[in-house]
């Protein structure tokens, strides 16, 4: 498995979509119209796929690093092992994303 | 002993002891993993925060965001993340930028926007919780 690169590749777009979170959150001090432009882009269709691609690029990246952080401390690395982690982290970061996106549509995200 | 012709009186293992290929040593090494370990136990508060702000409008939002707990695991992970995609993209630029001019000026630029982003996400958070 390479996925050593989309560690990478997802640190990079989570590098660049923390302009996101900061404009939310100048927006949110700002006032009103500026929140409400905020919230115009992450409702619309191609916000809504950046904001989903950030959960996914975010949860990947963690469960990820957390692997890293196995090998740091010095275990998991027979090849079974390293494959289980691997499809661990490929399999939980999707998982986690679907999970946070129902629980958002639910609690009226959606609307 | 130091190559004959150098003229450093420093041995080799004075100039490579702490520092290494990054000229910094493992600081940056252990930081990384510090401000992952960081934000790995504020992830969960953070999602919630978001969870939370879904579907209100500005006053909503600002009320929540200025509460002082939200306010303070929020502050705790946008340092944390901004110092780690600080440690992350320098990585990222030794490992692809190998102009000597261009690297420098690279790592200048990322040190520049994640102290800018890190700085303009505290404002706006210490102004929403000072209510003004």
């Amino acid at each position: 498995m390479a996925l050593s690169i989309v560690h990478r590749a997802t640190g990079v777009a989570l590098y660049f979509g923390t302009l996101l979170l900061a404009w939310w959150l100048i927006a949110a001090a700002s006032g009103p119209t500026a929140y409400a432009h905020v919230q115009a882009f992450t409702g619309s269709i191609i916000g809504r796929l950046i904001v989903f691609g950030y959960t996914w690029s975010l949860l990947h990246h963690l469960l990820s690093g957390l692997r890293h952080f196995v090998w740091d401390l010095g275990y998991g690395f027979k090849a079974n092992e390293r494959e289980a982690l691997t499809w661990g982290a490929l399999i939980g970061g999707i998982s986690l994303t679907v999970l946070v996106w129902i629980v958002a549509y639910t609690i009226g995200g959606g609307r | 002993m130091s190559a004959p012709n150098s003229p450093s009186m420093r041995t080799p293992l004075a100039r490579v002891r702490n520092l290494g290929a990054s000229h910094s040593g493992t600081k940056d090494f252990w930081r990384q993993r510090l401000t992952a370990v960081a934000m790995t136990l504020l992830i969960v508060p953070v999602i919630v925060i978001v969870l939370m702000l879904l579907g209100r409008n500005q006053a909503g939002a600002a009320q929540i965001l200025g509460s002082m707990p939200i306010a303070i695991v929020l502050l705790l992970f946008i340092i944390a993340s901004c110092w780690h995609m600080k440690i992350g993209m320098q990585v990222v630029i030794e490992d692809y930028v190998h102009g000597e001019k261009v690297k420098l000026a690279s790592v200048m630029a990322n040190n520049f926007f994640c102290i800018a982003v890190a700085l303009a996400s505290i404002y706006a958070i210490l102004k929403l919780s000072s209510g003004v």
